[in-house]
């Protein structure tokens, strides 16, 4: 029914803007990690593989990407352990206040992430909030200094921000469940620890999967969390790039571990999806 | 409904009593010492003041930079719609070769980390010579956006009847005045659902543009700026009112969603986005 003329409108111009502003980009992205800059800090547009081979060369990168890995995977696990029983609660038993407490989870979801950052800071510095209610109540002498700028401050945080993400697909794949397959499990004399197990878990999987990715993606590449709260040891990986297209000034070498970040959540989206697919019943 | 197992759910109540604290326990918090007259930290909260309201009252920086952080919200509102609502229409009624990777790049910049987007798009405005300003702000908050409106106007056409914009242009109504006066009209709930989640995502967005800030702040770059120079209850007056507007928008959107679809649809479709 729709004329090519019509079909031509509303396609071009969005293919158009999405090449200009999304896929030029990160093709430059691209060559960018290939260039290098010149002793007077310019970019020199001949091809090398020389800021990957620096990469590689220097340890610091490798590691604080394997530290950067190692928070994102704890960020990931504390989310689906707190957003996991959540959303089989909310699906299976709230009843009547389902609605009110799937509005409650979703609200911090869009609170503004520098705000909820914050706060964190104000409650974990040396003269936060929680130290001093620790000492209030005469539970510790002398601030707790390991609350603010640690790794454990950063994976706090994130953890905190990501669990919402992790959530919401969890939840959604739970309602999909067809509810007679649960009650056939229960007449069928199945425990209910066995319905959850055989039954109810399985089919949550895809949700699981696309939750802890979410979580892991959006966290291994934050920068904001760990230049606010993380202190020296809670650098990660996203910070080095900062500064290299920052004070340090070598775009090409910010652009290659981009690059590297990028290719690796590519590749973990890919793989999350084929996963997805293999366990998905419909 | 049967309630599997009383005796195992018992714990769940609990569990999800403790992720609410969690998830409220900080906003709650940068409330309450927003009108803590002692500081930003410190417990028992005192000297309860309305000081740090009225300090930022008085703060012309801030308020330029809400200024700013609305005209960018706007602008790439503008942007977002319109590519967003054609790439939609596109993606349900066309096929041209690319459809699968235009798809896939248009939903990118929604979990890709701000990180990699901000930066790409700075390396294109500096080899373009565009200097960084707003308008590189606006056209980076427009572009990752599409992927907002997209996913949104695509899920209301899951739901629209064709049959509709058929008649219309039987009667011999041109593509265009049947747009405007049929598809649009029909498409409003998620049109305008689109544009509340849009301007709330790029009046708090900070990640992108801290790569493309030129000379004027935006709301959450200003707050950023003051952060690193130290704290006081006056951010967390700024972060409270930034929560109430948030809050508002949220549960306007929500609102919307519900009479466009019902209930149960709308966590599908966040998720299905990705």
């Amino acid at each position: 029914m729709f004329s090519r003329a019509y079909r031509a409108a509303i396609t071009v111009p969005p293919l158009v803007w999405v090449a200009m502003f999304l896929l030029v980009p990160y093709a430059l992205l691209f060559c960018y990690s290939f260039w290098s800059v010149s002793s007077t800090q310019t970019i020199v547009h001949t091809w090398s593989l020389d800021n990957y081979r620096e990469l590689f060369r220097v340890n610091v990168y490798l590691q604080t990407l394997l530290r950067s890995m190692w928070i994102a995977a704890r960020v990931m696990i504390f989310a689906l352990l707190l957003g996991y029983p959540l959303a089989y609660y909310l699906s299976f038993h709230a009843g009547a206040r389902k609605d009110l407490f799937y509005q409650l989870v979703i609200i911090p979801l869009w609170v503004s992430y520098l705000v909820r950052a914050y706060a964190w800071k104000t409650i974990l510095g040396s003269d936060g909030v929680l130290n001093t209610l620790l000492q209030y109540v005469h539970l510790t002498k002398h601030p707790l200094e390991f609350l603010l700028y640690s790794p454990f401050a950063v994976v706090l945080t994130l953890t905190h921000i990501y669990t919402p993400f992790a959530f919401l697909p969890i939840y959604a794949s739970l309602e999909h469940i067809p509810r007679n397959l649960v009650e056939a499990s229960h007449d069928l004399g199945a425990s209910p620890f066995q319905t959850f197990w055989r039954v109810i878990f399985p089919l949550s999987i895809p949700g699981v999967l696309a939750g802890a990715t979410f979580a892991f993606v959006l966290s291994l590449g934050d920068f904001l969390a760990p230049l606010l709260l993380g202190g020296p040891s809670g650098i990660m990986i996203s910070n080095i790039v900062v500064s290299l297209f920052g004070a340090a000034y070598n775009w090409p070498l910010g652009a290659a571990i981009s690059l590297i970040m990028l290719l690796l959540v590519l590749g973990l989206i890919f793989l999350s999806e084929r996963l997805e697919k293999k366990w998905s019943f419909r | 409904m049967s309630h599997p197992g009383r005796s195992t759910s018992r714990w769940l109540p609990w569990h999800a009593g403790i992720v609410f604290g969690f998830l409220y326990l900080p906003i709650v918090t940068l409330i309450v010492y927003s009108f803590n007259g002692s500081g930003v930290g410190g417990f028992p909260p005192r000297n309860l003041t309305l000081d740090w309201y009225r300090m930022l009252f008085a703060d012309e920086a801030i308020w330029t930079s809400v200024l700013n952080s609305l005209v960018v919200a706007i602008a790439a509102m503008a942007i977002s719609l319109a590519f967003g609502i054609p790439a939609a229409l596109a993606l349900d009624r066309a096929n041209f070769p690319g459809k699968t990777l235009f798809r896939r790049l248009v939903l990118l910049p929604l979990i890709l980390p701000g990180i990699i987007t901000g930066l790409s798009l700075l390396m294109l405005f500096r080899e373009a010579d565009l200097k960084l300003s707003l308008l590189t702000i606006v056209l980076g908050h427009g572009t990752a956006l599409i992927s907002v409106a997209t996913t949104e106007v695509f899920a209301g056409l899951q739901k629209l009847d064709r049959a509709q914009e058929e008649a219309s242009l039987d009667l011999g109504a041109n593509y265009w005045q049947t747009f405007w006066r049929v598809t649009v009209p029909n498409l409003r709930l998620p049109i305008i659902g689109a544009a509340l989640l849009i301007l709330t995502l790029s009046m708090d967005e900070i990640a992108v543009s801290f790569f493309l800030i030129g000379r004027d702040n935006t709301l959450p770059l200003e707050i950023w700026g003051r952060l690193r120079r130290g704290i006081t209850p006056e951010i967390n007056a700024i972060s409270s009112i930034i929560f109430v507007f948030s809050l508002v928008a949220i549960m306007l959107w929500y609102r919307l969603r519900v009479s466009a679809e019902g209930k149960a649809e709308i966590a599908t479709e966040l998720v299905e986005a990705a």
